[in-house]
C-alpha cells in the first residue's frame, strides 16, 4: 500500500520527499509522485503542513 | 545545445545555493550548467524571505530595491504570556521578494557563463565505479545525459540526487520543521520595519509564528513548529490569526508550505565527484529556520572547492571534502551549538518561557543563558524555579 496524496491540497513543498526513508516520494512541478517502494510509515503524514497525506487503509 | 552537455560544473537546482555556485564557479574560469525542474526560477517560495544586513558585504551584493523590498531595523519577540523580550543588539536587514531575487542571481550567473535548463528534471547521477561523472536528466520529455567533472546537487529540501548518489541526507522527523505562511496585505502594522516573532507551546508547538513585513501593509505571516506535531502546521496558524484584530481586515495574495530541516548538520557532504549544498545538505539555522544567506555561503565555498579540483586533476571524494572542513570550521560547528541551543528552549513549558522573559529580558542573556555561559547569574533563577533545573537536565 501506498499513502495517498490528496492534490488538491497539496502545496507542493517536498517537506514529505525530505524525510521518506524509502525516497518513494518525487516532487514534480505541482504535483507529489508515490512509487511502490512506500511502506505506509506515515512519517510523511504527520510533517506535511496542510494535512495532504494520509494512509490508506490496509486490506487483507 | 551539445555543448550544454559537456560541462566542468554541473549544478541540480536554480535556488540561492546553486546560482550562487555558478556565480562563484563562472568568476573562477569553470564552465556550468544548471538544471531546474521547474518552469520558472524563484516561485513557489517556501520561506519567510528575511535577510540579515550582514550577509549582503559577506556574499558579495548590493541590496537592491527591486528583490530587497523592505528594510528591517527592530526584532520584536513575544513569550507565550504577550511580554516582550527585549534584543540587545540593534536588528538590521531586508525582507526579500524571493522570485525577484533569485531572477537576480540567475542573471548573474549567465552573466558569468552559466547556462539554465529549466523545466529540466534531474533522474539520477550517472556513476562510474564510485566517481559520479554527471546526470541523466530529462527536459520536457526529452532524456539525455550530461557529463560533468563535478556535479553539486543544490535541489532543495526535497532533494533526492544526493540519495541517489549514495550520500543518505534522509531528515528524521524530529529534525524537522513543518512550516505554513500567508504572505497578505491590508494588516495592521502596528511596527511596520520589525520581524515580530510569537513563542508558546499552545500557539507554536516547538517553533514560533512569525510577522516579517514586506510593504506598509503586507507581510509574510507564518508558523513553524516541531515536524511531529499534533495538528497541521496551517491549523496552528489560523487559529492564531483568527485571534488577532490587526488581520481583521487582512487576506493573503500568496500562500506557502515548506519542511525545514532544522536539525540534521552533515559531517560529511561529498561524494568521488559529487557534493551537496543548501537545504539539501541540511544548511539551515536551527534557532530562526533561515537558509538562504548559508545556502549561498556554502555554495562559494563549494564552487571554490571544486575548481580547484578540476584545476588539481583530483575529483576524489578525498579533495573535494576540503568543502566540508571550511564549511564546518566557518559556520557548521556553530550551527550545531546553534540547535543544542534550540532543544534547551523546546523544553521548555509557557510558565517556564514567561518566567525568563521576566527575569532576564535581554535576548543575549537569554543565548547566553542556553548555551552555558554566566552560570553564577542563572544559578539565581534555578533558586526562584527549581523546575527550570528539571529542565535544563533534560537539555543535557
Amino acid at each position: 500500500m501506498v499513502v495517498k496524496i490528496d492534490r488538491k491540497k497539496c502545496m507542493y513543498c517536498g517537506a514529505c520527499v525530505s524525510v521518506c526513508p524509502r525516497v518513494a516520494l518525487n516532487l514534480k512541478e505541482t504535483w507529489v509522485d508515490v512509487n511502490e517502494k512506500c511502506i505506509d510509515c506515515g512519517i510523511c503524514v504527520k510533517l506535511c503542513p496542510v494535512g495532504a497525506i494520509s494512509l490508506k487503509e490496509r486490506k487483507k | 545545445m551539445t555543448d550544454l552537455k559537456d560541462t566542468d560544473i554541473l549544478v541540480i537546482g536554480a535556488g540561492p545555493g546553486g546560482l550562487r555556485v555558478a556565480i562563484e564557479a563562472g568568476k573562477l574560469g569553470a564552465k556550468v550548467t544548471i538544471v531546474d525542474k521547474k518552469q520558472e526560477i524563484g516561485v513557489p517560495k517556501r520561506c519567510a524571505e528575511g535577510l540579515g544586513g550582514g550577509w549582503f558585504k559577506r556574499l558579495g551584493m548590493e541590496p537592491d530595491p527591486k528583490w530587497a523590498v523592505w528594510e528591517i531595523n527592530n526584532a520584536r519577540v513575544f513569550s507565550p504570556n504577550g511580554k516582550e523580550i527585549k534584543i540587545g543588539k540593534n536588528q538590521y536587514g531586508y525582507v526579500l521578494e524571493r522570485k525577484m531575487f533569485e531572477k537576480y542571481l540567475a542573471s548573474e550567473a549567465i552573466r558569468k557563463g552559466a547556462k539554465i535548463k529549466l523545466k529540466t528534471e534531474s533522474l539520477s547521477v550517472i556513476k562510474e565505479g564510485s566517481q559520479v561523472v554527471g546526470a541523466k536528466v530529462n527536459e520536457m520529455g526529452d532524456e539525455y545525459e550530461i557529463r560533468a567533472k563535478v556535479v553539486i546537487a543544490c535541489d532543495g529540501v526535497d532533494s533526492r540526487m544526493a540519495r541517489s548518489a549514495g550520500l543518505d541526507t534522509t531528515n528524521k522527523l524530529v529534525d524537522m520543521d513543518s512550516g505554513f505562511q500567508y504572505e497578505m496585505a491590508n494588516i495592521r502594522l502596528g511596527d511596520k520595519h520589525a520581524l515580530e516573532m510569537y513563542f508558546g507551546t499552545d500557539i507554536a508547538p516547538r517553533g514560533y509564528i512569525w510577522i516579517f513585513p514586506k510593504g506598509e501593509d503586507v507581510a509574510n505571516v507564518g508558523i513553524g513548529i516541531g515536524g511531529n506535531s499534533e495538528k497541521t502546521a496551517k491549523y496552528y496558524l489560523d487559529k492564531w490569526i483568527a485571534k488577532d484584530p490587526r488581520f481583521k481586515d487582512a487576506s493573503p495574495i500568496e500562500i506557502n508550505a515548506g519542511g525545514i530541516p532544522v536539525g540534521g548538520i552533515m559531517d560529511n557532504m561529498v561524494l568521488d565527484g559529487f557534493m551537496v549544498v543548501g537545504d539539501a545538505a541540511h544548511q539551515v539555522n536551527p534557532m530562526d529556520g533561515g537558509g538562504i544567506a548559508l545556502a549561498q555561503e556554502a555554495g562559494i565555498i563549494a564552487a571554490q572547492t571544486a575548481v580547484e579540483a578540476i584545476e588539481k586533476g583530483d575529483l576524489s571524494a578525498d579533495f573535494l571534502s576540503k568543502y566540508n572542513r571550511i564549511w564546518l570550521n566557518q559556520r557548521g560547528n556553530q550551527l550545531k551549538k546553534v540547535w543544542k541551543v534550540r532543544q534547551f528552549f523546546e523544553v521548555l513549558s509557557n510558565d517556564d518561557m514567561d518566567f525568563i522573559a521576566e527575569k532576564l529580558g535581554m535576548g543575549e542573556d537569554l543565548l547566553d543563558f542556553a548555551f552555558g555561559n554566566n552560570w553564577f547569574t542563572f544559578a539565581k533563577l534555578f533558586v526562584e524555579r527549581p523546575g527550570l533545573f528539571k529542565s535544563m537536565k533534560a537539555f543535557l
